[in-house]
């Protein structure tokens, strides 16, 4: 036993040796992190203590840890950058960063990564900053259970939550990200995952990406957002278990897909938004045992999209399943549970026997004659729905699903 | 005590009154006779308020109806066919006039209901009830109020002789305490001892207005049907 | 008038029609809440018969009960009672028994199974609409003299608020597809009760659909504090105009 104690306080020492802790505070010698960083070498660590510390722009340029104790605050007295990274292998910790300065010109961030690798950014909280955590040409970087709260009220003047811009291996974990523009921004970012954040009452969109190609974002959750969530011009996109709920407006959307192919999308639940999923020149893209509540629309699918395969889904309580706007179909549809469905299963297969048709004539005359929302659910309109089950001549000849499911799936 | 001056009416193009003038006075028993069609219910009607005339008016003890209808407090009514809500008791008509009329006319008078006997079956709805029991409750309903007035179209008809007897010997009573009495009735036989005074229209217009003895004399015949039959084929 | 008020709905309470309208919302609307599985399509059952059997029932009716007493009107003229008095009375009487049929057969089952906002809604909606059908069949049937004929306009009433005032609606629509009609058709609605209702209470049911496109201009009218004022408003002005009308007509009728 005091072997073990021995070897550890000469561990301790080592280190202490090769890489020194530097003490920050109002009682400790060094009073500011720009003087301990004039201090530090590689590898060095600067503890933080609490307290209020106006630095204006710090500039960490060696590969050191900066690490708050009891979150001390530094303000960027809504002028400067607050922290400014530009080393490889630095790491931001426990820190609490208020009032970055915004910009018209220039991109101000509560923490910004100029061209680095190996970063870590991890347990922060960001208020009313500009843009939040801004990456750029960063590589294995990591940025994991972070706070970033703004209160952006105009597009033009409000910055992204999390920015990453021609990254690679990006890994963005269990963060919380309320009221900016978007809540996670990539453009340009590959081979990169987002796991398990909240993204919520952002200005634009939860997540928006930009060319972005082979990344996932998995078990997110995007609420009330003001246009939901943005995936366009990108490739080889998974999708899975997340929440897309109540994004609600004139083109708000749970998921928006322009110009994407081989997406995967799967086990996602959409939940009151206005348009579940809204597709554009989609293509390739697979969907499974995802779950649609409750939406206005379940499914938009531009005549643009092709070879969208939509399989094993739920469909409940929506107001219209899927709406497009032309009658070119080349989707496939198959084996989804539609509670809309009126058919029968008389071989006891789960499966009905005659083919559902997802888009409702009035749906179709909705898309043809915005106005004419004021008439639906009307004696008129249900009229209408039915002779067109009875004659389609409207809806789209092949959008159906030859054998839906006469059960939901556990999902 | 009732004064119609000069009253017309028309149902479209028809003339139902024309220029009808008449004064009743209390105490007397008046029938109004003339074929069918000739105006006599809308006549009742007008006095009641339920016609309203063209032109001309009608006075209720010096008084315009028009505009009024507290006056009818002074008036049983007794239509020719009398038809209640279904679902109502014989009971829950009664009670429904009694709360109508008020506590004002707390004496009432319920002999009717007795001879009749509707006090017996107050319990019975009124859409299982027959003709002449609806006519009895009319009756009944009538005179309940004591009212000066009273206003009967075709009292008898649908009655049996019996009840008959009983409603005319009320009628007698009534005008002799000094009533109005305005009776309608094809029947002219029943007529005879009731009557004091016979007003006769004919195609909306008012033939004459006299008294029984007057008639008698006049035509020279003893009965009143007889007397009738004599002024229509002059 | 309380004393008349109280004998028609005795009366109108005891009708059989009345108690096989009740017995039938009442059958319809649990059967709706407990074997669909999927509350939603129960919703819609129930606003389809609140929509087109309400209307229908609340016209036909008192249409009919009218008729049935004119004898019995006459017997209340006869009386010394207002006109005004008779006439608003037998109003109250259609109105409240036609309500309360529909709040024992649709809207306790509603306050057990759906006790939501568009539950509320339907609830409210219907009680309204059972009124303002109420008033539109008293003023059918004091104009029309036949009780046939009354009949016939009561039931061409339900078809033009049910259908034909829509399909005018859904044909302006597509003739003047090119102009922007949205802010028309807010007006419009107000020419139609039951359509009226029905906004209201897709704004409670299909509140993601209304918010986008077009629907947003209905959400941004009906959804307002101030555009509920005003639908509840004109709703009140479809109980009163008719009910004033057909007062004017009564008062000088020959019975």
């Amino acid at each position: 036993m005091k072997k073990l104690i021995y070897i550890s306080l000469l561990l301790f020492f080592a280190q202490d040796v090769f890489a020194t802790i530097i003490h920050v505070g109002k009682e400790q010698n060094i009073k500011t992190i720009r003087q301990a960083l004039l201090l530090a070498a590689d590898g060095d660590t600067v503890l933080v203590g609490s307290g209020q510390y106006h630095e204006q722009n710090i500039i960490i340029n060696k590969s050191i840890a900066l690490i708050g104790i009891n979150h001390p605050v530094i303000s960027g007295d809504n002028k400067f950058e607050i922290i400014s990274i530009k080393a490889n292998a630095v790491t931001v910790e426990g820190f609490k960063l208020i009032n970055s300065g915004v910009s018209s010109i220039e991109d101000f961030a509560g923490i910004k990564v100029y061209n680095g690798k190996d970063i870590v950014i991890r347990n922060n909280i960001l208020e009313n900053t500009f843009f939040g955590i801004y990456i750029q040409y960063g590589i294995n970087c990591l940025i994991e259970n972070n706070n970033l709260t703004a209160y952006s009220k105009i597009e033009q003047e409000s910055g992204n939550g999390i920015h990453c811009w021609k990254s690679d291996s990006l890994r963005i974990l269990g963060n919380n990200i309320i009221g900016h523009r978007d809540g996670i921004y990539f453009e340009f970012v590959k081979n990169s995952i987002i796991w398990r954040n909240v993204s919520e009452h952002n200005l634009r969109y939860g997540l928006h990406f930009m060319f972005s190609n082979d990344d996932a974002y998995i078990c997110n959750v995007f609420r009330d957002n003001g246009a939901g969530v943005a995936v366009m011009f990108s490739k080889g996109l998974k999708m899975i278990r997340n929440y897309f709920e109540e994004n609600w407006g004139d083109g708000a959307y749970g998921l928006l897909l322009k110009e994407i192919s081989d997406g995967y999308i799967e086990n996602n639940v959409f939940d009151r938004n206005t348009a579940g999923i809204f597709m554009e020149g989609a293509s390739r893209i697979h969907m499974e045992k995802n779950q649609f509540i409750d939406n206005g629309w379940a499914m938009q699918i531009q005549a643009s999209c092709m070879d969208v395969t939509v399989h094993n889904n739920n469909f409940k309580g929506n107001t219209f399943d899927v709406g497009t706007n032309g009658n070119l179909v080349l989707n496939d549809f198959n084996n989804n549970y539609w509670d809309k469905y009126e058919g029968y299963d008389l071989d006891k297969d789960k499966l009905g026997d005659v083919p559902y048709r997802p888009v409702s004539m009035y749906a179709m005359i909705i898309e043809r004659n915005p106005p004419a929302m004021i008439l639906f659910r009307s004696l008129m309109a249900s009229l209408l729905d039915k002779t067109e089950k009875v004659l389609p001549s409207l809806t789209p000849e092949n959008l159906k699903d030859n054998h839906p499911l006469m059960k939901p799936l556990a999902l | 005590m009732i004064i119609a001056s000069n009253v017309s009416k028309k149902f479209g193009k028809l003339k139902v009154l024309d220029n009808i003038t008449v004064n009743c006075t209390k105490g007397e028993c008046i029938a109004l006779i003339g074929p069918n069609g000739c105006g006599k219910t809308t006549f009742i009607k007008s006095i009641l308020g339920m016609v309203v005339c063209d032109s001309g008016f009608i006075t209720f003890n010096g008084k315009n109806i028009k505009h009024d209808w507290k006056y009818r407090e002074n008036i049983g009514y007794m239509p020719q066919i009398g038809r209640y809500p279904d679902n109502m008791t014989i009971g829950q008509v009664l009670n429904m006039m009694k709360d109508i009329r008020g506590k004002k006319n707390f004496k009432l008078d319920e002999e009717l209901i007795n001879k009749f006997g509707l006090d017996e079956m107050l319990n019975k709805r009124m859409r299982t009830l027959s003709g002449g029991t609806r006519q009895k409750v009319s009756a009944a309903l009538a005179f309940l109020f004591n009212p000066d007035v009273l206003i009967l179209d075709e009292p008898t008809a649908g009655l049996d002789p019996v009840a008959s007897e009983i409603l005319k010997e009320k009628i007698i009573a009534e005008k002799n305490k000094g009533k109005l009495v305005l009776i309608t009735s094809h029947i002219l036989s029943e007529l005879d001892d009731l009557v004091t005074q016979v007003i006769y229209m004919q195609e909306g217009k008012l033939w004459f207005h006299k008294s029984i003895s007057d008639l008698k004399e006049d035509t020279g015949e003893e009965k009143l049907s007889r007397a009738i039959a004599k002024v229509m084929t002059q | 008038m309380k004393k008349i008020i109280k004998y028609v709905i005795i009366d109108i309470l005891r009708n059989k029609i009345v108690l096989a309208y009740t017995a039938f919302l009442l059958l319809i609307s649990i059967s709706i809440f407990n074997l669909e599985d999927n509350s939603a399509k129960g919703l819609l059952s129930l606003l389809n018969i609140i929509l087109i059997i309400v209307p229908l029932v609340s016209l036909l009716f008192p249409a009919i009960y009218v008729y049935n007493s004119s004898e019995f009107l006459e017997l209340l003229v006869s009386q010394p009672l207002k006109r005004k008095t008779i006439w608003l009375s037998l109003f109250l009487g259609l109105a409240v028994s036609m309500s309360f049929a529909f709040f024992v057969g649709a809207g306790i089952p509603i306050l057990l199974f759906q006790a939501t906002a568009t539950g509320f809604m339907m609830l409210g909606a219907g009680l309204i609409l059972s009124v303002i059908f109420v008033a539109l069949a008293m003023l059918a049937a004091v104009i029309a003299r036949d009780k046939a004929k009354g009949i016939g306009v009561v039931i061409l009433l339900w078809l033009y608020f049910s259908v034909i005032f829509d399909g005018l609606i859904l044909f302006i629509l597509f003739q003047f597809a090119d102009y922007p009609l949205e802010k028309m058709m807010v007006a419009a609605t107000a020419f139609n009760p039951i359509d009226l209702s029905r906004i209201l209470i897709l704004l409670k049911m299909d509140v993601a659909a209304l918010m986008g496109y077009t629907g947003a201009i209905f959400k941004d009218f009906f959804g307002t504090q101030m555009g509920l004022i005003v639908s509840f408003l004109v709703l009140v002005t479809w109980m009163i105009i008719p009910t004033w009308l057909s007062l004017r007509k009564f008062k000088h009728k020959d019975l």
